[in-house]
């Protein structure tokens, strides 16, 4: 059995620092999910105009100024939590992490309030019409991407109210938060396609 | 210089366990090796269930207007060949083929996320048997035993609720679901491994072409595999919640679901091939006794393809009714993939040109990969020239071109793969008798069987359909093609009875018994569980060259 | 010549973009050919060339690669691609662009599950299955423009020696012509999978002489016989449910979920080509359809035998 090691050669190192797994692994899923996303985004962009009968997006769509403020200010508040975490600031680490999740669920009471006046005033479901198809497949796909990530957030605080979370930790505190920032991100593109073009 | 190495144990002093013990041992293995067993195995389980399938299909068709199956049965066993064969052996094969080898390649202990690896391979073994449970499950309104039965690209509206009553179209959405995250997980892991665990004096240019074939394979499942569990979500929202999708009734597009399909279906038939051109690529260089020729435009022709498989979906489509432009354009795509193909058909040969090449098996189903691959690129080039394509789109012919690339190409690179990394991952060598056996017989079987096809769609033969009328000059061709299956099948007789002829009698392998130059080759065969007893340090692309070679190793040249 | 022929060859057109089409493929295929030629007769060379002689125990030389060998395959590929690309860009433009002169026939036809409707809107005709139309001569062309809708699933028309195959999809408006230069029969039928009984969806074009076709319109625009001795049958047939899903014209049958029947006996099959139109296989088909065409939409009606025998009767009458 022979492992190969140099003897009359020197080796030339390989970029010592290769990144961090959980960081590359994330930015893989983040990858794949907003090839899925897209796909949903075409949907609605193809789908813009074709419904056979209403209601239509002029008719039924308000503009979601606050909970896109929420959303957006949340990403700035886990930014800031994953500083404090990093220089190791516990206590304020859980204080940002903590009004990022508030936010957070703002932000899901808001697309609540919305679908709720939609689905009763509005009379607008999933199979109303084209409209109603790709308006809440996209935004419901997102809303449950927000949910997903509020319940790792919650569970990274109780970790944390443990006293798990550590400095040490956080470069997955790190790869967690990308992820947030990706549903940020997506949802500007949402924002964009479904309150200003498709409207 | 001489070494003195410490010798592991010999695998055989180990003490034997009880039964139970062991196979509990292998379903909670995290081992990147057992799983890439597992996968395997999984891949060439499911390869004899839809084979069966096929076999059933081709003695139906191989005379006009025979009745072996009822139409709704027939309709089921295509349906299920073609989604098995992609699905739940191409896609575990690869997969298995990667797990297994990546971390030896690269002088790692394991994948990234070992967990996540396990996770991912019961994820795709619970679709594939989810898959057929469907034969026992569905209730439709049709009656007991419900596959589904709309074809393995599942076109709208042929499967909304209207014209797809029961469950059998939910069983194929929800267990193509499944095994995609599996495939998705998979191949997270895969990317991760390769840009973070490579081990010293690896860099990305010193990786061995398999590896890198297979992290832009995984790259590729990462971006197109969403298209497809897309489209399969809505296309359940549709079933299940009345959503408009592919309702053209409310003015929804059938040709949307197309569109999606194919934005994944096409690059999934590249992710299929390229882990076999990896495979390809290990095998050529040993077998010839010299270097891949062009390791760079290697590298650049496979991510080339990559890059433009996700432009050609719409060659699926020419007969849609799309623009003359839209047309143009997907005839110039799929055209020009045909170029970086190519570029690695001749760096083959040019591997090949003044080497000493010996048959052994694997180097054998390489052969027949080459012959075999250039006529599916021919053909593919055919059907690339969209006038062309509206003739033999949906017929025999295009049945006949990937058949070419995917048991002409495919499959007998992974038969290679098998003949070649055996001896490594169970420490004993196959029959070389045997293995021509296999192998001739497999070649005259599938060149039998699918050869024909070529002219009977030529003679306006559709595809998937149960039957046809005589008098249309169909009848020597598919008569032809079905005796071919018989060949096929005694192939993989073969072929079984040596893999267990040889774990239970194959004489000893060694650690590198071809004399091979990659980093796999440095360990025992079985390899320990953890790979290496200390990570290794490379400063070429074929570190064994190196050991063997000292008055002439590869850093020199490179 | 006595060379077979095979009535669904797309190398034996007999109508313009089918001829356009194959002289199209004929490049292509010599020009695959001669790459086959090359590589097989490459690849054959070197395994009898540099196969390993038993006493031989040396490595051969290593060689890496060579910029020029590999700028040269590559750039000789690209320029066989851009010939090829455009070469089938005309033919692309020419058999899309087409756009249909003054006296082109215009046809619909609908795709049924597992059926096809014809109808010729300026001529008032409705029919199953088979396509009449006229022949095409190059002094006087009159191509056939073919408008394709589907009421159910996606289908796709397609008649090897008339033209390449152009799918039929729900909610989506598809248009090809053909323009056949020799009378006959061609056949063709369904290419895309479209369920149970894809496979007996089966196409009949007639192109007949100017006369022919003539004749054959004025046939079809007649009012459907009323022979007064299948009274019996008539009355049967118009007080059943039959009439939900059939048309037979001036009678109170008007469904369009089945086939128009108003000139049923002037086919040559029934079921879209799964047997011929005879008085045998008509009686059968009432018997019950699912015996001929297993899985098709037409339930066993379940008539007594008496009923039956009006029915046929009846049915058998319109010519």
């Amino acid at each position: 059995m022979i492992n190969a090691t140099a003897h009359t050669y020197h080796a030339e190192p390989t970029e010592e620092a290769l990144p961090s797994r959980g960081r590359v692994g994330m930015v893989c899923l983040i990858a794949t999910e907003a090839a899925l996303f897209s796909i949903f985004v075409v949907a609605y962009l193809f789908y813009i105009g074709k419904s056979l009968i209403g209601p239509y997006p002029a008719q039924v769509l308000e503009v979601p100024m606050l909970p896109t403020i929420c959303l957006l200010a949340s990403s700035a508040t886990i930014m800031l939590a994953e500083r404090a975490l990093r220089q190791g600031y516990g206590v304020l680490f859980k204080g940002w992490w903590f009004l990022t999740m508030l936010l957070g669920v703002a932000f899901l009471y808001a697309t609540a309030v919305e679908w709720y006046r939609l689905i009763f005033t509005h009379h607008l479901t999933i199979s109303t019409n084209l409209f109603g198809t790709t308006f809440y497949s996209l935004v419901g796909f997102h809303a449950m991407h927000v949910t997903v990530g509020l319940m790792l957030l919650t569970l990274v605080l109780i970790l944390s109210l443990c006293g798990y979370v550590t400095q040490a930790q956080s470069e997955r505190v790190a790869a967690l938060s990308l992820y947030w920032h990706f549903v940020d991100v997506v949802w500007i593109v949402v924002f964009l396609v479904v309150y200003v073009i498709g409207r | 210089m001489a070494f003195e190495y410490p010798l592991a144990r010999p695998q055989a002093e180990a003490p034997r366990l009880p039964l139970l013990v062991q196979l509990h041992d292998w379903v909670v293995t995290v081992d990147h090796k057992r799983l890439g067993i597992m996968y395997v195995c999984t891949g060439l389980l499911f390869f004899a269930v839809a084979g069966l399938e096929a076999s059933i299909m081709r003695w139906q068709l191989a005379f006009p207007n025979h009745n072996v199956v009822a139409p709704e049965v027939f309709n089921r066993l295509f349906t299920m060949h073609g989604t098995t064969m992609v699905f739940l052996v191409g896609m575990p094969l690869i997969l298995g083929l990667a797990n297994y080898l990546i971390p030896l390649m690269i002088g790692a202990r394991d994948l990234a996320f070992p967990r996540l690896n396990a996770f991912g391979f019961w994820l795709s073994l619970f679709g594939g048997v989810l898959l057929y449970f469907s034969y026992l499950g569905g209730e439709g309104l049709s009656g007991a035993g419900t596959a589904p039965d709309v074809g393995w690209f599942a076109y709208a509206p042929l499967t909304e609720r209207a014209f797809s009553r029961g469950h059998s179209t939910d069983y194929w959405i929800l267990s193509l679901l499944v095994s995609g995250i599996g495939s998705v997980a998979t191949s997270i892991n895969i990317v991760t491994t390769v840009f973070c665990m490579r081990c010293k004096g690896m860099t990305l240019a010193r990786m061995p072409l398999f590896v890198w074939m297979l992290l832009v394979v995984a790259g590729m499942i990462l971006f197109a595999m969403p298209p497809l569990t897309a489209a399969q979500l809505m296309l359940l929202l549709d079933r299940y919640l009345g959503a408009r999708f592919f309702d053209t009734q409310a003015g929804g597009s059938a040709v949307l679901w197309q569109h999606f399909f194919w934005i994944f279906g096409h690059p999934e038939v590249y992710i299929l091939m390229l882990p076999g051109f990896a495979a390809v690529s290990e095998i050529i260089p040993v077998f010839s006794r010299k270097p891949m020729f062009g390791y760079a435009a290697m590298v650049g022709a496979t991510l080339a393809i990559a890059f433009i498989s996700m432009g050609v979906w719409a060659h699926h489509m020419f007969t849609v009714g799309m623009s003359a432009m839209a047309n143009a354009f997907f005839t110039a795509s799929t055209m020009l993939i045909a170029v970086p193909t190519g570029i690695k058909i001749f760096n083959w040969l040019a591997t090949m040109y003044g080497g000493k090449i010996r048959f052994a098996t694997p180097m054998l189903f390489c052969i027949g990969f080459l012959f075999q691959f250039l006529c599916a690129g021919l053909t593919g080039i055919m059907l690339a020239a969209s006038p062309f394509d509206w003739q033999l789109s949906d017929s025999y012919f295009v049945v006949a071109h990937f058949h070419y690339v995917l048991i002409g190409g495919l499959l007998f690179t992974i038969f290679a793969a098998i003949h070649y990394w055996f001896p490594k991952a169970t420490g004993k060598m196959l029959s070389e008798t045997l293995g021509r056996w296999h192998f001739w017989l497999l070649v005259i079987g599938f060149n039998l069987t699918f050869g024909p096809q070529h002219i009977a769609g030529i003679l306006g033969m559709p595809r998937r359909i149960y039957t046809y009328a005589p008098g249309r000059g169909w009848e020597l061709w598919n008569l032809l093609s079905s005796v071919g299956v018989a060949f096929q099948a005694l192939a993989v007789l073969f072929f079984v009875w040596n893999v267990i002829r040889a774990l239970r009698q194959g004489p000893p392998a060694g650690d590198d018994p071809w004399d091979a130059w990659t980093l796999e080759w440095t360990t025992t065969s079985p390899p320990p569980e953890y790979n290496f007893e200390t990570l290794p340090e490379v400063q070429s692309r074929r570190p064994l060259w190196d050991l063997k070679h000292p008055h002439d190793p590869d850093w020199h040249h490179e | 010549m006595n060379r077979p022929v095979y009535p669904t060859n797309i190398f034996d057109p007999v109508s313009t973009p089918a001829q356009a089409i194959i002289e199209l493929s004929w490049l292509v295929l010599w020009i695959c050919a001669g790459i086959f030629v090359i590589v097989v007769g490459l690849l054959t060379y070197i395994l009898i060339r540099f196969r390993h002689r038993r006493a031989d125990t040396d490595e051969p030389p290593q060689v890496y690669g060579s910029t020029q060998i590999e700028l040269a395959w590559t750039v000789i590929p690209l320029l066989t691609v851009v010939v090829l690309f455009l070469v089938t860009t005309r033919t692309i433009r020419a058999v899309q662009s087409a756009v249909p002169p003054a006296e082109a026939l215009q046809v619909t036809i609908v795709g049924h599950q597992w059926w096809w409707e014809i109808r010729y809107p300026a001529l008032g005709i409705v029919t199953a299955n088979e396509v009449h139309v006229p022949v095409s001569d190059r002094a006087r062309p009159q191509p056939t423009f073919l408008r394709l809708e589907s009421v159910d699933v996606a289908h796709s028309f397609w008649v090897p020696r008339l033209a390449g195959k152009t799918d039929v999809i729900p909610n989506r408006d598809n248009h090809m012509w053909i323009e056949p230069f020799e009378a006959g029969l061609y056949l063709g039928q369904c290419a895309e999978y479209c369920g149970t009984q894809h496979a007996n969806m089966l196409l009949r074009i007639m192109v007949h002489s100017r006369g022919d076709f003539e004749r054959w319109v004025a046939a079809q625009q007649q009012p459907p016989v009323r022979d007064l001795s299948v009274q019996a049958g008539r009355d049967l047939f118009q007080a059943t449910a039959c009439v939900n899903c059939h048309t037979v014209r001036e009678t109170v049958a008007n469904g369009t979920f089945g086939p128009d029947l108003s000139h049923l006996m002037s086919r040559a099959t029934l079921g879209a080509g799964v047997v011929d139109n005879t008085l045998q296989n008509l009686q059968a088909w009432m018997k019950n359809p699912q015996h001929l065409k297993p899985g098709n939409l037409m339930p066993d009606m379940k008539l007594t035998p008496q009923e039956l025998e009006h029915i046929v009767a009846y049915l058998a009458t319109l010519k």
